[in-house]
């Protein structure tokens, strides 16, 4: 029972990025990187399962340049068993790192897809149901819970008002929201023994896949601010404003 | 050419948000297909009677009680290879329903999809947001058909011509078969009888400084009743425990624009002005005067929440 794992690495969440003055991009240069929070959250279930004696081996695989390899040793620390890096120095878009990560899936024959449910700079969403469409499996995306048994796994979604079950026949892709668990911090033995563990390379080109971008990035640009009101100060003085407001019956 | 939206529905009630849909699909100046999967009479009727529908397609079958994304993509590629309508665009509004959906499709044809589109624009041009809405990135499609899900408080919603006054036209089709490799096993609804988030005119939320689950119900449950209001949460107050977590606003939760927002003692972090930054009118309740919030409250009033929130529950009528 192999499941494998995909980590994105990200601008760090506590960073606000700025626009590059010429509106071609955000300017990250410099600025400090790691791995996408919902994918810790996806590795840090992978391993669960594995101690549970759910699951044999956990992969994490990543897709870009060379400089993704410490991403990929973060989650060798977690506890990951090995690492794979599909190395391209292209610009990547969804559709095309789910066919680099389909080739990856059905060289390493894995039976549980687990990824994060978003990435927190695109915030698109895509990927596992990119994914299980491109392989023909089951999804499970925005999981707060996993449970497998022999060949099926049952999953907890979130939904809008409430919650869903699935029972899904493996091989099946899972994405994981931040409530299915509380990732381990990793600690720094962990980090220096995760040095020794291999990370393969493959070259995106040797797949042979149309990986080439479909959206044009054209501007980037702040977005426009709300505009700041004013402060009152006390309840009546709230109310009085608010009340003045068509339509709003306080 | 025409342009499908499919339509977001919960079995009882058809989403309000398919109204907005329907707006954003009218920017390709085509007819308009509705598709609803599984449903009943009063959906396909409400349906119907949006402005601006050419027609209502409807696929039922016992597998689509529960819908799939499996099973609703597989059927929206089945119908549009059967019908002759040609379909170069297929968009819904941007929910937990259609963000599980339209990305399995847009893989099944090959093309990549816009998730959560702000603006549309002449030749295949859209505006979204990414890192939590602190920038705007505006991208052009190079694909043959476009699949996309739209930022509902984005657009206005179409309105509706009185039920029986329209005449659109109500096709029924079948579906593919089921996928059985997914099974739909149980859910549950977080019974309230308050309105529901999404739709809800007025929101009352609340930040971690409400200190405790019970006080965050004490202080804020007897102002949402009485402004007849839907409960909100950030996040900090969710990963608290506070509030449970399908009430969350923000990136990660749910994105509202009621007409009234009222935050109360949130801090307000870009996570969660996110989700609530297109509300008409907002009212935020802070202690700390430098809060982020007041940045974006239209009326800020620094005060110690404890004291002001029943203050101003007892003075609504």
């Amino acid at each position: 029972m192999k499941i494998l794992v995909a980590v994105k690495r990200v601008v760090d969440y506590n960073i606000k990025v700025r626009v590059k003055p010429d509106g071609s991009d955000v300017d990250i240069a410099g600025v400090k990187m790691g791995v996408n929070p919902f994918d810790e959250n996806a590795i840090e279930e992978a391993l669960r399962l594995k101690e549970q004696g759910k699951a044999t081996e956990v992969i994490a695989v990543s897709f870009g340049t060379t400089a993704n390899q410490d991403v990929l040793r973060h989650a060798l620390a977690m506890g990951a068993d090995r690492a794979i890096l599909v190395e391209s120095e292209e610009k990547l878009q969804s559709l095309g790192v789910a066919k680099l990560l389909k080739a990856v899936v059905l060289r390493e024959q894995a039976n549980l897809i687990i990824l994060g449910k978003q990435s927190i700079d695109d915030d698109a969403g895509q990927m596992g149901q990119i994914l299980a469409a491109l392989l023909d499996y089951p999804q499970a995306t925005f999981a707060s819970s996993i449970k497998l048994e022999g060949n099926e796994a049952t999953v907890t979604r979130e939904i809008d008002g409430g919650t869903e079950t699935l029972s899904l026949d493996l091989p099946a892709v899972i994405t994981a929201d931040l409530r299915l668990n509380e990732p381990r911090f990793v600690k720094l033995p962990n980090l220096m023994m995760a040095r020794k563990k291999p990370i393969e390379n493959i070259n995106a080109a040797d797949l042979n896949l149309d990986i080439q971008p479909r959206l044009t990035l054209l501007k980037v640009s702040e977005p426009p601010a709300r505009k700041a009101g004013i402060k009152v100060n006390s309840i009546d003085e709230l109310l009085s404003k608010l009340r003045a407001h068509e339509g709003l019956e306080l | 050419m025409t342009t499908l939206i499919l339509a977001e529905h919960n079995g009882k009630e058809l989403s309000p948000a398919v109204q907005n849909a329907v707006t954003a699909a009218q920017f390709w100046q085509a007819p308009i297909d509705l598709l609803v999967a599984g449903g009943n009479e009063a959906i396909l009727q409400k349906a119907a009677s949006i402005s601006g529908v050419t027609r209502v397609v409807h696929a039922n079958a016992a597998h689509l009680a529960h819908p799939l994304a499996e099973d609703v993509a597989n059927l929206i590629v089945s119908l549009a290879q059967d019908d002759q309508k040609h379909y170069q665009v297929i968009l819904a509004a941007h929910s937990s329903f259609s963000r599980n959906i339209l990305p399995r499709v847009g893989a099944l044809f090959d093309v990549a999809m816009i998730s959560d589109a702000l603006t549309i624009q002449a030749n295949n041009t859209y505006t979204r947001s990414g890192y939590a809405g602190n920038v705007h990135n505006l991208i052009q499609s190079t694909d043959k058909i476009q699949v996309l899900t739209i930022h509902t408080s984005s657009f206005s919603a179409a309105g509706l011509i009185d039920i029986g006054g329209a005449n659109t036209e109500i096709v029924n089709i079948d579906a593919p078969a089921a996928f059985t490799k997914t099974r739909w096993v149980s859910e549950t609804h977080n019974l309230s009888d308050r309105p529901a988030l999404t739709s809800a005119k007025i929101v009352v939320s609340g930040g971690r400084s409400l200190g405790s689950a019970e006080k965050f119900e004490e202080v804020l449950s007897p102002l949402a009743t009485k402004l007849g209001a839907a409960l909100g949460a950030t996040r900090a107050a969710v990963d608290a425990g506070y509030a449970p977590n399908d009430i969350q606003v923000g990136q990660t939760g749910v994105v509202v624009a009621p007409e009234l927002y009222i935050a109360i003692g949130v801090s307000g972090a870009v996570q969660h002005t996110y989700g609530m930054k297109d509300s008409k009118i907002v009212v935020a309740i802070n202690q700390d005067p430098d809060a982020q919030i007041f940045q974006v409250a239209d009326y800020g009033l620094v005060a110690d929440l404890f004291e002001a929130v029943p203050t101003l529950t007892a003075a609504l009528r």
